[in-house]
């Protein structure tokens, strides 16, 4: 067996684990909720008087800060609630191919509820006239985005069996990656520590490189940003659950 | 062909499984006894790849588990100690899901999943969702999810385990068909399910073996193997006694008793003396009790029974935890205790 159909088996069962829930439809429901109140209200989306979806984009990085650790926290969690972390880890797959597939699976989900988002491009080409080459580039950059948190919440998910825990975790590690670059607490920061400083910490943060993003620049340097958060999550998933097999 | 050399677990300064080797051939059965905590389920998770060895090798069909993990896990089909399945699944799901795993697709995937179905009898209840159903039925469906590529060598925790008399019987008859062609390795602490299907057994007891033979070799070795109960007609009370020594000073036995001396009868048992005794004790009891016209109504010796073989080479585990506890208890009481540490490999140990 390739090693891509040992991920697409891994990924096929979980996608459908999310969609045999009821969880799964409540999630995407929220999701569009919240991301259209955000986008009409505070992001002041007819205020601005320009067909652009920046009202739209720009919350997404506090939108993904609950709801995609929601998304990832059952990943390795429930496997090892289960019991079925055993079964997992003694059948013929490497290791590696299970914690991608199961990402791939989650990271679907979310571009699944991302996509149901586009009445939103309808609005925006209906009352005026965008750019959709911004539009689609913030769409690529906002499920680079998600796919970062989703390798955290991964991470935490292998971290314990108990769902809330990684949940909690994987929302604090977000969240310290979003506000290390977030305007208010690097001007905060400034009163004391050096700009070369905070340069520097602000380098890590999602906000830092989601902000090209949002104003239409798809930059390879922030994708770069986006996957090797992303590779750093699964290495560390996979060393955790070798580390609690030994 | 499952090939165990010198193998070892600690968990940290416990050592759960202590220099292990032993071998299963195709076409062999092998119950694998001890009490709960003997290192059953470890010995188990470390043959298959589950748990890494803290020393020593295993080998299935050939394939080291360590260096060459993917090879050998393709060989055998595990059933984990809880049988553990995916809740939110239909079996059928499961067992698509499960054949899939193993590299099998189309025509091939359906007719495994038939075979394992048919082998298992959950043909009912294919459809349900896994959670609703019976706990005798989540663990024959993880029981079909261990056979579904018709491996060559089979390990199975606990395979009996939380199964009623009936489908036990069928999950043993199972395990015994299949035991003609594959290697098994199954545990249990059902001392009769040894008996019935067991090639070989092995009992291992504080991560040591402690018996390793045919089920009929470990009984041999039981106390009270090979001794002679006889049924006499009734006697005098004052007779009884007197018969008994009788008994105790013929050639080759080494003590009697009386074990029921009521109106009607009078039942005696007569224990060998291992070191001089050549052959059977019965023939010459009996030619002895017919020429004295004691009124032999039945001779019988006595097979030895597995539970106290089990009983003798355990039971020492029990008496010296409750010991170890009781210095623990000591212990505890003179320095602040410290937690044990919780880290997720300890859970092994516990399970």
């Amino acid at each position: 067996m390739s090693a891509w159909a040992g991920i697409k088996t891994i990924a096929k069962r979980e996608l459908a684990a999310y969609f045999d829930a009821p969880i799964a439809y409540v999630f995407i429901v929220i999701f569009l909720l919240l991301a259209g109140f955000f986008t009409f209200t505070f992001g002041s989306f007819f205020e601005r008087g320009e067909a652009s979806l920046v009202s739209f984009f720009s919350w997404h990085p506090w939108l993904y800060l609950f709801l995609v650790p929601a998304v990832g926290m059952r990943l390795w969690a429930e496997e090892r609630r289960l019991g079925t972390m055993e079964l997992l880890m003694t059948m013929p797959i490497a290791p590696w191919q299970a914690i991608v597939g199961k990402f791939l699976a989650s990271w679907a989900f979310i571009a699944i509820a991302l996509l149901l988002t586009f009445p939103v491009i309808i609005t925006v080409n209906w009352l005026g006239n965008p750019d959709n080459g911004v539009i689609v580039a913030g769409y690529i950059g906002s499920l680079f985005m998600a796919g970062a948190y989703l390798a955290i919440a991964s991470m935490t998910s292998a971290l314990s069996r108990n769902q809330v825990v990684s949940f909690v975790l994987a929302v604090m590690i977000c969240l310290a990656l979003v506000m290390v670059g977030f305007n208010p607490v690097t001007s905060l920061m400034s009163r004391w520590a050096s700009p070369a400083f905070i340069e520097a910490v602000a380098a890590f943060s999602v906000m830092t490189h989601f902000d090209g993003v949002v104003k239409g620049v798809l930059d390879f340097k922030d994708v770069v940003y986006f996957a090797s958060v992303i590779g750093f999550g699964l290495f560390a998933t996979g060393v955790i659950i070798r580390s609690q097999r030994a | 062909m499952i090939e165990v050399n010198n193998l070892s677990k600690s968990f940290g300064p416990k050592q759960a499984v202590n220099q292990l080797s032993f071998t299963v051939r195709p076409g062999e059965v092998l119950g694998f006894l001890g009490p709960n905590g003997a290192g059953k389920s470890t010995t188990m998770r470390m043959i298959t790849g589950f748990l890494p060895p803290t020393s020593g090798s295993v080998k299935v069909c050939g394939f080291d588990i360590v260096a060459q993990p993917i090879e050998a896990k393709k060989k055998f089909g595990y059933l984990p100690e809880a049988a553990p399945s995916y809740a939110d699944m239909t079996v059928l799901s499961f067992l698509n899901f499960s054949a899939e795993l193993r590299g099998l697709s189309g025509t091939a995937k359906k007719n495994a999943v038939r075979r394992a179905v048919d082998l298992t009898f959950l043909d009912s209840v294919l459809g349900q969702d896994i959670e609703t159903l019976s706990k005798g039925y989540k663990h024959r469906t993880c029981l079909a999810q261990s056979l579904i590529h018709d491996p060559e060598v089979l390990i199975l925790d606990e395979p009996t385990d939380g199964l009623d008399p009936n489908q036990k019987h069928e999950v043993r008859q199972l395990i015994k068909r299949m035991g003609e062609t594959k290697t098994i390795i199954f545990s249990t602490h059902i001392l009769e399910e040894v008996e019935a299907v067991c090639a070989r057994a092995i009992i291992i007891d504080r991560g040591n073996i402690v018996a390793n033979g045919t089920p009929a070799e470990l009984k041999a070795s039981a106390a009270l193997a090979g001794s002679v109960i006889m049924t006499l007609r009734a006697q005098d009370s004052t007779d009884a006694d007197a018969i008994r020594q009788k008994i105790s000073t013929r050639p080759g036995v080494l003590r009697s008793e009386i074990m029921v001396a009521d109106g009607n009868r009078l039942i005696l048992r007569a224990l060998p003396d291992r070191g001089k005794l050549q052959g059977s004790l019965s023939g010459p009891l009996a030619e002895w009790a017919i020429s004295e016209r004691l009124g032999l109504e039945d001779i019988r010796v006595e097979e030895g029974r597995l539970d106290d073989v089990f009983r003798a080479l355990t039971v020492t585990d029990a008496a010296s935890q409750q010991a170890k506890k009781q210095e623990a208890l000591e212990a505890a009481a003179a320095p602040p205790p410290s937690p044990p540490p919780s880290t997720p490999a300890n859970e092994g140990a516990q399970a």
